[in-house]
């Protein structure tokens, strides 16, 4: 693909990168990202990728702009509250760069949609809320064989990982196998989460996104990374492969996307199952 | 191997439809390196004449040379300078005319 003055103007800072050049640039504009809710961590990681080229970008929610999001939604504005957020996202993603097409769906991921809706795409990124759609996203990238960027934050802590299981690497579910008890994990509302802790994250999902869309650097895959905002203390522990993992381990019990309820419907925020201290465990160790 | 000054001329005409003025390359005193390929970038600046540069080397096979043409002053400084930075090998950097200057550069495989 010859790329335009324009498009040269607007990506020249990283064209002229080691190992992006012009054909990193073509593989962003043809890459495919989904990204699962436009809230705290979708907001920042759409406006990167869109920023950086990302030709086609898809955006799942199924809420509408509500002003409690503002403080850390920054795809949206006060003016658009009330609105879907996936359109006031694409409205936001298509003024920074209208060279991107932003595909919305404001539904709810079911199992009986969720690999119809991502199987199109090359990399999926999951901003939830929950936990039935963090492991039905889990789910469908397995049976589909796409790579997952997982983030997740809760008050002023956030985790990361790729799940690359179609590449040898763990799944979400060899992390935890099963969502846990309704009520074991503190709800949206009670918990709270600082805004800058969902950029932090989100933004650390899009540079990811970006690395592997472009296949440079070194992988998530197979490493947590644990971020305390408070410390400003970065941890990383290694995430294996579990055998006996209910999806891809050696005798799964998963063969098709289960859909569990919602224990609390109105969950605003993607909750963290390990809060270590221990930076050296492996996740089984762990959990 | 070495071409001909002639040679050389006749290629960079034909590819580019560039033709050189002033007393580049009619002097006839040192041998130049044969030219794979010229790009004009003439009317652009910094830091567009770089990343065009960059652009033009990427599409080319290991070892062939590009000859750059800019009118920009401070690109002729920089842009040798920058490319020089990426690992890539300058050949010559020449004033042509009064306002024009050649960066010949030998390119290098492109890390993926």
């Amino acid at each position: 693909m010859k790329l335009t003055d324009e498009q040269i103007q607007r990506y020249s800072r990283q064209i002229i990168l080691p190992r992006v050049g012009g054909k990193g640039q073509t593989k962003l504009s043809e890459a495919k990202v989904f990204i699962m809710g436009a809230g705290g961590l979708g907001s920042p990681a759409a406006l990167y990728l869109a920023a950086a080229g990302v030709g086609t970008i898809g955006l799942a929610d199924s809420d509408r702009v509500d002003l409690s999001n503002l403080q850390r939604q920054i795809l949206h504005r006060t003016c658009d509250a009330g609105e879907w957020k996936v359109e006031s996202g694409k409205k936001t993603l298509q003024a920074l760069n209208p060279e991107v097409t932003v595909r919305t769906y404001p539904e709810r991921l079911t199992s009986a949609n969720a690999r119809e809706m991502i199987k199109d795409y090359d990399l999926v990124l999951d901003g939830s809320d929950n936990f039935p759609t963090r492991f039905l996203v889990n789910d469908a990238c397995y049976f589909e064989k796409k790579t997952l960027i997982s983030g997740a934050i809760l008050r002023f802590e956030g985790q990361l990982s790729t799940f690359k299981p179609h590449a040898n690497g763990p799944c979400y579910r060899c992390l935890l196998p099963e969502p846990p008890p309704p009520g074991h994990v503190p709800s949206c509302q009670e918990a709270g989460v600082l805004g800058a802790v969902a950029g932090v994250i989100g933004l650390f999902q899009a540079n990811e996104a970006l690395k592997e869309i472009l296949g440079i650097g070194q992988s998530m895959t197979g490493r947590l990374l644990l971020f305390n905002a408070l410390d400003l203390s970065f941890h990383e522990m290694k995430v294996q492969k579990n055998p006996t993992c209910p999806l891809c381990g050696e005798h799964p019990t998963i063969k098709e996307l289960v859909q569990y309820s919602l224990s609390c419907p109105t969950q605003d925020i993607a909750s963290l199952q390990v809060s270590p201290k221990t930076p050296d465990k492996t996740s089984q160790e762990f959990l | 191997m070495l071409e001909s000054e002639a040679e050389v001329r006749r290629r960079g005409e034909d590819q580019s439809g560039f033709h050189e003025v002033g007393p580049g390359i009619a002097g006839g005193e040192a041998l130049r390196p044969p030219i794979d390929r010229e790009l004009d970038l003439k009317g652009k600046v910094c830091p567009y004449t770089f990343v065009e540069s960059m652009l033009a080397l990427e599409e080319m096979e290991d070892g062939q040379v590009l000859r750059i043409v800019v009118d920009y002053p401070p690109a002729a400084c920089d842009v040798p300078q920058s490319l020089k930075r990426e690992g890539y090998e300058i050949l010559e950097v020449r004033k042509i005319n009064n306002t024009d200057w050649t960066i010949c550069v030998r390119n290098r495989p492109f890390e993926e």
